[in-house]
């Protein structure tokens, strides 16, 4: 492999190596806390420290932890920064966290996390991992954003919880899509997102791993 | 130094890997523990305020500290004789806790259990703002009762005839986003301002209807429009205000202070 610079690190998990649009992970969370912007902001920040800071700590004790119990290490290391996240949104933003109740601490089993500690921190020196899972939180930011502005803005007619299109039901002219605010949109809009980024990066296209061989025998009649 | 992959070393990084990140989380978690708290008693105040019609979502925590320690005065009742009651610290004393003790609880029957609780408290705090003689301005109980997917906590708010809704809202509930979630919407709270509980007769008439409330009929001043695309949640709504105002809930309460003021 070669020798990774830190703005490479940095940088490449926007578009290059986003861990939503490229590694599928951590879709879960994306589904459910993008109906706005207010939480969706703020889930990324959390995600994007934790990620950042576990594989600091992670990388830094990288040469002790046996391999047999790599894995525990790392979950330790995760779930210790996530409460600790959690416990600090409940006392400075109650009432974020209670919109976001139990995301923050599902960022625990989020695949992105427990990814970059499995995948890079524990190859790869303190400051480049540190830089490794601040890029990753915020390719995830960038993709949750994205969604968060589409889902809020057309499903509730609000940015931040302003008003920008008047809905019908406030006096306005603007029939809100409620299919935005429900799951499953973001399922359809992340997507999208990834159909887009493809075409824009041809090199993302997976190649097909194996084609379905015609059928020749006749087994049912 | 021994080898990194041995057992004795294996079980010290692990002990080592533990016991840091406990002293890490126990020390957050304690140090924040007092700001928490304070936030939710103040999350709850707010939304007291909010329902009572004395502000909105959005007061600052000194003008609701300030109404609180004036203007609204917590009470404890004890649901089963009617009575205010002083055993507990209304401050403190937590509802919703007591209705998981089986000391400080009743299960109710299913027939009973209209708004699906499962459990009722013998203890609840109410919040009343009197007025310069002494009578009640204001009364704000706690109702909660399942919608669809949650357990909706809220409060409402009547006028010193006890029977005319100054504000109803939930604070807590996890219904569908846009759908059961409109119960949040300022719009359909508004709608109970002014709406009447009991009819002439002294029954629970208030109601939640499909389909819109017409303003020409005599039942109208009962009647609040249910929430489009939100059967379950409007029904659960229905169902714990028939819950909270009857037999089970604060019904002898309401009778006691109303043959008071007669």
């Amino acid at each position: 492999m070669a020798k990774l610079t830190p703005k490479e690190v940095l940088l490449n998990p926007l578009f290059n190596n986003n861990p939503i649009a490229l590694q599928i992970l951590g879709i879960c969370s994306a589904l459910a806390v993008t109906t706005n912007l207010n939480t969706a902001l703020v889930m990324s920040v959390a995600l994007t420290l934790v990620t950042a800071f576990s594989n600091l700590f992670v990388s830094l004790i990288r040469a002790q932890i046996p391999s047999s119990i790599r894995m525990i290490v790392q979950v330790v290391i995760i779930a210790s920064l996530v409460i600790v996240v959690d416990q600090t949104l409940k006392a400075f933003a109650y009432s974020l966290s209670k919109q976001l109740s139990v995301f923050v601490g599902l960022i625990i089993t989020n695949c992105i996390v427990m990814g970059r500690a499995e995948g890079f921190a524990m190859q790869n020196p303190p400051f480049l991992s540190f830089l490794d899972g601040l890029g990753n939180g915020l390719g995830y930011s960038l993709v949750l954003i994205a969604v968060g502005v589409v889902r809020e803005l057309f499903g509730a007619g609000k940015l931040f919880g302003i008003t920008i299109l008047q809905p019908v039901t406030e006096g306005g002219w603007y029939q809100p899509n409620g299919l935005l605010l429900l799951p499953p949109s973001a399922f359809f809009l992340i997507g999208l997102l990834i159909w887009g980024l493809r075409e824009w990066k041809r090199e993302q296209v997976e190649h097909t791993q194996f084609k379905m061989a015609p059928q020749v025998r006749k087994e049912a009649f | 130094m021994s080898n990194k992959e041995s057992t004795s070393r294996t079980l010290l990084v692990a002990l080592a890997v533990s016991l840091v990140s406990s002293v890490f989380v126990a020390g957050a978690a304690v140090s924040l523990k007092p700001l928490q708290t304070q936030n939710r008693l103040l999350d709850k105040q707010r939304s007291i305020a909010a329902i009572a019609g004395m502000g909105g979502r959005e007061l600052p925590a000194a003008q609701v500290r300030e109404l609180f320690g004036e203007t609204i005065k917590a009470r404890l009742v004890n649901l089963e004789t009617g009575e205010f009651a002083d055993e507990f610290d209304p401050v403190t004393f937590d509802p919703l806790k007591a209705a998981k003790d089986p000391q400080l609880s009743t299960v109710l029957a299913a027939g009973e259990d209209i708004a699906s609780i499962k459990r009722r408290e013998r203890f609840t705090t109410v919040y009343l703002i009197e007025g310069a003689q002494g009578e009640i301005e204001t009364l704000i109980l706690p109702i909660r009762g399942y919608g669809l997917w949650s357990t909706l906590h809220g409060f409402m708010a009547l006028e010193g005839d006890l029977n005319t809704v100054v504000g109803l809202g939930f604070h807590e509930h996890a219904e569908t986003p846009g759908l059961g979630g409109e119960v949040d919407n300022p719009r359909w709270r508004g709608q109970w301002e002014g709406k009447r509980l009991f009819d002439e007769q002294g029954e629970v008439a208030v109601q939640v209807v499909k389909g819109g409330v017409d303003p020409q009929s005599a039942m109208a001043a009962y009647q609040v429009d249910a929430l489009a695309g939100a059967t379950l949640t409007s029904n659960g709504v229905n169902n714990l205000l028939h819950f909270w105002l009857g037999e089970q809930g604060f019904g002898p309460f309401l009778a006691k202070l109303r043959s008071k003021e007669a």
